[in-house]
């Protein structure tokens, strides 16, 4: 699985704190620890209370390029916001995220095509989050379609059925995981799947154990890339047996330490 | 229309290893041997580099083999009867690269030498010789946990490849390699759960991967054969997928399995086609360094290995 760390997040204090102390230290400190657990990549978010983003962005990924080439998951509502991060990457770069309005998709998916990016589209619009599978599958199939019509290849697209807290959707969760595998079904080659795992369990007791829960479960059905937290070492562990389970590694006693050592 | 190749390609790659240190290295080796590095699946050249040939160790005893047949025992005619002429004949007539000696004679029931004896022999070997050596214990893993430490610590800084490491007995053939610069050999009975396991266990000790061969243990044309070529194969293709934990070359004890067999001893070619059909499918399945025992089987699976790097 793709592994994106989720940490380097303005809605953490210590994050928060290091932007506007312009603290590198914590920051990579933060990016060097995610990578040394698993992470293949790394979100970057300047979170809800950066007053300046589009200074922000750039900071915490010139930051962040100075002690790893992983790729670099910009990570913003705003077009503008991801663009001042394109500018200063040097590593590879995920675009998280664009919706399924075309608008969005306008302005992202050029910046994507311009920058070598992969992006990132969650199945919402302006009609608001899809209430079943079909509404996920109709966005989705839209997304892929415009990737298609518009030169962008389907293997660098990213879709994100958008995980909702279990206390507030528990009716949806079954239909998100069937989405994961018929999102997969949409054309050949097939488009990446990604989920924000963390959304699961906002707001909920016994946070760690539902996200791995699901997260094993989303790998059955073929889940590719989850932004999680790597440190979570149980979450980690889960996630290592499920992918022995479903045969991408080969069995041995210490498996999870085999893997760690990859 | 013209057939189009669908071709893999694979994000990683086999270790290199090398065995034998010249003198630059801190050894006494005329030369030394490469083995592994490559990034594809045997033989197919078009999907990654092969950087190395799979190359063959003639086996040599520390004492005159008993059970061989009779056939094995002419081809080196008188010299079998003195180790040192019998790697003489190998290095000067049959022009062997690469010695596989094993310590047979520390083994209780085949003179029971003691690890002076043995180390002092080793010493002795490598002063008469260039060629690179792998050298393996009597398979006796009380006898061989006393004797291959002090062979290793003979052999120092000539960067041989000893053997072998098996999953309850590992930690002072490993402790050795380690502080003497050798490679190791880490033997698993068929079964690749058990080999990915001991590469792990090796490396904990802090021996790298680059320092690992794996012998997967086979069987010879009719004995297994296929058992060993399938777990070859899945560890390779789990290894060019990014595990490195199998990603080490493969050493196949070809000779010692092919004559085994009754068909190899039926009648005197059969045994040196038994051991050719033997080695030659491995190479097919990856096999990075073979243990051979017949000259003349050398010679047509080396011929044969020239005819298959061609292109």
């Amino acid at each position: 699985m793709f592994i994106i760390g989720e940490l380097i997040n303005g809605m953490y204090a210590d994050i928060q704190a290091a932007i506007s102390s312009r603290n590198k230290l914590i920051v990579q400190n933060c990016a060097l620890e995610q990578v040394a657990c698993g992470a293949s990549a790394l979100d970057v978010n300047c979170g809800p209370a950066s007053k300046n983003p589009l200074i922000d962005m750039p900071w915490l990924i010139e930051a962040v390029q100075e002690v790893t080439d992983k790729p670099l998951c910009l990570d913003s509502s705003k077009a503008e916001v991801i663009k001042a991060g394109l500018k200063v990457s040097k590593n590879k770069t995920i675009i998280n995220s664009t919706t399924a309005d075309e608008e969005k998709l306008d302005v992202l998916l050029p910046l994507a095509k311009q920058y070598n990016s992969q992006l990132v589209a969650i199945t919402i619009s302006k009609k608001g989050i899809p209430q079943n599978k079909d509404q996920r599958l109709e966005l989705a199939a839209n997304i892929v379609a415009y990737c298609q019509d518009n030169g962008f290849p389907v293997e660098d697209l990213y879709l994100d059925p958008i995980l909702l807290p279990v206390n507030v959707a528990q009716e949806q969760i079954k239909g998100i995981l069937e989405s994961i595998h018929e999102f997969k079904l949409l054309c050949d080659p097939s488009p990446k799947t990604i989920v924000g795992l963390s959304n699961l369990s906002q707001g909920i007791r016994l946070r760690s154990l539902i996200n791995r829960t699901f997260l094993t479960m989303s790998l059955a059905y073929g889940l590719d890339s989850a932004i999680l937290n790597p440190k979570d070492n149980e979450l980690m562990d889960a996630l290592i047996t499920a992918e022995l389970i479903l045969n991408k590694n080969i069995y041995c006693d210490s498996y999870l330490e085999a893997y760690r050592k990859k | 229309m013209e057939t189009q190749l669908a071709l893999e390609k694979w994000p990683h790659e086999i270790s290199t290893v090398i065995i034998g240190a010249k003198n630059e290295h801190g050894g006494s080796r005329s030369h030394s041997i490469e083995i592994g590095g490559q990034k594809s699946l045997p033989l197919l050249f078009k999907e990654g580099v092969i950087p190395n040939k799979p190359k063959i160790a003639f086996e040599v005893w520390d004492i005159a083999p008993v059970d061989w047949d009779s056939e094995l025992v002419s081809a080196y005619g008188k010299s079998i009867k003195d180790p040192f002429a019998w790697v003489d004949k190998c290095v000067n007539d049959f022009k062997a690269e690469l010695l596989c000696l094993k310590m047979q004679g520390a083994h209780p029931d085949s003179g029971d030498k003691g690890a002076e004896e043995s180390a002092k022999f080793v010493s002795e070997l490598l002063s008469r010789t260039g060629v690179p050596l792998i050298i393996i214990g009597c398979e006796n893993d009380v006898k061989d946990n006393l004797i291959m430490p002090l062979i290793s610590e003979a052999a120092k800084k000539e960067r041989c490849l000893i053997g072998c490491a098996v999953q309850d007995n590992y930690k002072t053939l490993a402790a050795s390699a380690l502080a003497d610069g050798h490679t190791i050999i880490a033997q698993s009975p068929i079964d690749i759960n058990i080999a990915k396991q001991l590469n792990i266990l090796i490396s904990d000790i802090g021996l790298a991967f680059e320092r690992i061969v794996m012998d997967p243990t086979i069987g010879s044309l009719g004995y297994g054969l296929e058992y060993a070529y399938s777990i070859m194969e899945r560890a390779r293709l789990a290894a060019l997928s990014g595990d490195k934990s199998l990603a080490s070359p493969f050493i196949c004890f070809v000779g010692q399995e092919a004559w085994k067999a009754k068909e190899a001893k039926a009648s005197a070619n059969q045994g040196i086609i038994w051991e050719v059909i033997t080695a030659s499918s491995l190479i097919q399945s990856g096999a990075d360094l073979l243990v051979m025992r017949h000259p003349k089987a050398v010679e047509k699976v080396n011929n044969f290995i020239e005819m298959l790097y061609k292109g």
